[in-house]
């Protein structure tokens, strides 16, 4: 159990910074997931954080001590690899206890360990096997029941998912939040998923190009993005940008998309809106499912307009549906009662109290 | 098997000629078998020469007789051989000078092949080309400055190196050494970095990650490397003639060419014998471990 923080922490390699000054602080228990594209840094900040990259520059402390300078096998932390990385000439019950019978325990608190490891993830009949005789799902187990016998102060995992089938992951995601439930102990993920990022984490740290770009609770990411990147980045499918231009409308504003079709702002937004009256380069963010088919009794909040649909994409419980706004193409989630056809004219509202109002220019989530 | 035949039958009735993949197999087989044969032809034959020649007597050697075919076969020359002790002294000077050169080798080149692959440090990429460029000097350029080397030391400090079985096991491993670091390195590349990182994670350090990860999961890759620098002890020529030449310093090759060839009479018979015994025990050692050395020499082929 232990708080993890990051100060100004720099990764260069040669000429490249991978991490910028990135300052991050985990709190005990706590399970902060790291996701961005990949190349944004992500994986070298664990990696510095397991002591397995050295940084160039800021400081890493555990539980207040600054551990810089400390080897990986001194930091008590426990990782858990994309590839697994199972030592394939030993058992699973000798991978598990690797750790400990280098640090010689003894050898009945070792048994008790990895057996109870074992019955947590549900693999007690796997101990005798080699990892070659075991799926990927069971490997992937193993190499966590690796890192829970350890009880170590921290847990890392470096995307542990990307090797399984999506249904395999679904099922170990959920593992993997049943076994922090259980043992509760800090732990740092790093994902280039997004819904495993959600589905996972107490707080996520959206990273971009070496940088923090938000760092926040799930909900709050989807709801209040800070930045482009961010909005763009959480949510799937990702959410619509549209040029746009802010207008006076009366007393308050409105958000002009296209000749056609303009939205009023909503009344709480306009002064928070009015400022940027004048200002180009605004994009009109919203996210697929805040644009729906327009339904009879218009409701409060809802922009209507009416387009062509270029695409649709039935998915059962609902419809994708694409249209293009100022030839940019426009992504909406419709019911699959709403009538939509390929080709054919719908009538669209946009919920537009989930809209954002985004500077393109610096990125910034107004 | 039967299923597949009728199926191949029926489908040689129907179908028009295009060629087929069990078609194309079976003169790929086919051409396969040809080569195979000569080449096991043409390599066993001198074996099979030798074999047949040692069971002859002298007298039959040089008879105008067929000499693929023993018309009186005689154990004479293996026994001559066996309870001569001078034979004996060549093959115990080998065996010693092999096993040790071979633990020597490995001694020297796992470690350094497991520095050179995953202790990052300054100028260990170009000590690893390096070490693979010595490989490249041949020996008969290598014997004479080592030769001249010896003298030199022998003048500064009285210590004669020439002409002890022993300094063989300081000039072999010039040869094993690069050889073995650089299959090793090769082997350990193999080795996903991940599973080092996992036992750095686990607390284990650098001796610990050769002694209870690498090694183990290289084991074929050692085995290939020990087979190796076995072999090229056992059948090195060149430096034990340079450089041992009192007969009971001698190791097998050198001892029965030097020993056997009195002036210009060769006798064939013990030569031939002795060369057999002397290519037994490489034999018997690739028979054992044939599959551990193919699968250390084609490792990092393919992935898995």
């Amino acid at each position: 159990m232990a708080q993890v923080s990051l100060r100004k922490v720099v990764k260069r390699f040669d000429d490249v910074e991978a991490v910028s000054a990135i300052d991050l602080d985990i709190a005990d228990k706590e399970f902060v997931v790291l996701v961005g594209p990949s190349g944004c840094g992500k994986s070298t900040t664990l990696r510095m954080i397991a002591g397995l990259e050295e940084i160039t520059d800021g400081e890493i402390a555990v539980d207040g001590a600054v551990v810089n300078d400390v080897p990986p096998k001194d930091r008590d932390m426990a990782m858990v690899f994309q590839n697994y990385a199972l030592y394939p000439h030993m058992t699973v019950y000798e991978n598990m206890s690797f750790g400990l019978r280098l640090k010689r325990f003894p050898k009945d608190e070792i048994e008790r360990r990895v057996q109870e490891a074992a019955r947590i993830l549900d693999i007690r009949e796997l101990l005798d096997r080699k990892p070659r005789q075991l799926s990927g799902g069971q490997r992937q187990r193993v190499a966590m029941g690796r890192a829970i016998v350890r009880n170590p102060k921290v847990f890392l995992f470096d995307e542990p998912l990307s090797n399984l089938d999506a249904k395999l992951r679904v099922q170990m995601r959920t593992e993997i939040k049943r076994v922090h439930q259980k043992v509760r102990t800090t732990t740092v993920y790093v994902t280039h998923d997004q819904v495993e990022a959600m589905t996972l984490a107490d707080r996520v740290v959206v990273m971009n190009r070496g940088k923090i770009e938000q760092i926040g609770a799930p909900n709050h990411l989807y709801h209040s993005p800070a930045t482009r990147f961010v909005a763009g980045f959480i949510g799937s499918p990702a959410m619509n940008f549209i040029p746009c231009r802010l207008e006076r409308a009366g007393e308050g504003l409105q958000v002009r998309l296209s000749d056609q079709i303009a939205f009023a702002v909503p009344a709480e937004r306009v002064a928070r809106y009015r400022p940027y009256l004048e200002q180009d380069n605004l994009l009109f963010g919203i996210r697929p499912e805040h644009l729906t088919e327009a339904k009879p009794n218009g409701e409060k909040h809802l922009g209507q307009f009416e387009t062509v649909l270029e695409v649709t994409e039935p998915m059962g419980n609902e419809t994708m549906v694409f249209f293009s706004i100022e030839g940019r193409e426009v992504c909406g989630r419709v019911s699959p009662n709403a009538g939509a056809r390929e080709g054919g004219r719908l009538k669209m509202a946009a919920a537009l109290d989930n809209m954002h109002l985004i500077d393109d220019a610096s990125g910034r989530v107004l | 098997m039967a299923n597949v035949a009728t199926m191949d039958a029926g489908a040689r009735v129907s179908r028009p000629k295009y060629g087929s993949i069990s078609h194309d197999r079976r003169w790929a087989l086919r051409w396969s078998y040809f080569f195979l044969v000569l080449f096991a032809i043409f390599f066993l034959m001198p074996p099979v020469y030798m074999l047949i020649t040692s069971l002859k007597t002298s007298a039959e050697i040089s008879a105008e007789t067929n000499p693929w075919w023993v018309y009186h076969p005689t154990l004479a020359n293996y026994v001559e051989l066996l309870t001569s002790p001078i034979y004996l002294t060549f093959f115990r000077n080998s065996a010693i000078v092999s096993a040790v050169v071979v633990a020597i080798t490995m001694l020297i080149a796992v470690p350094a092949a497991f520095a050179l692959s995953r202790m990052r440090f300054w100028g260990s990429t170009v000590l690893a080309t390096g070490v693979f460029l010595t490989y490249l000097i041949p020996e008969t350029l290598l014997f004479l400055p080592l030769f001249k080397m010896f003298a030199v030391f022998n003048e500064w400090t009285g210590i004669e190196l020439i002409n002890r079985w022993w300094v063989l096991l300081i000039i072999y491993p010039t040869l094993t050494v690069p050889f073995a670091t650089w299959v090793m390195i090769g082997y350990f590349a193999s080795i996903p970095k991940e599973l080092d990182e996992a036992a750095l994670m686990d607390g284990a350090n650098y001796r610990q990650i050769l002694l209870k990860v690498f090694i183990p999961v290289a084991l074929p890759g050692l085995i290939a490397a020990t087979i190796f620098a076995f072999t090229v002890s056992w059948a090195q020529f060149l430096y034990p003639l340079a450089f041992t030449t009192s007969a009971d310093q001698l190791v097998l090759p050198v001892g029965i060419i030097t020993t056997l060839i009195k002036g210009d009479v060769f006798n064939w018979g013990q030569i031939m014998t002795g060369a057999l015994l002397g290519a037994a025990p490489p034999l018997i050692i690739y028979a054992f471990l044939m599959d551990y050395y193919i699968a250390g020499l084609t490792a990092g082929a393919t992935k898995g």
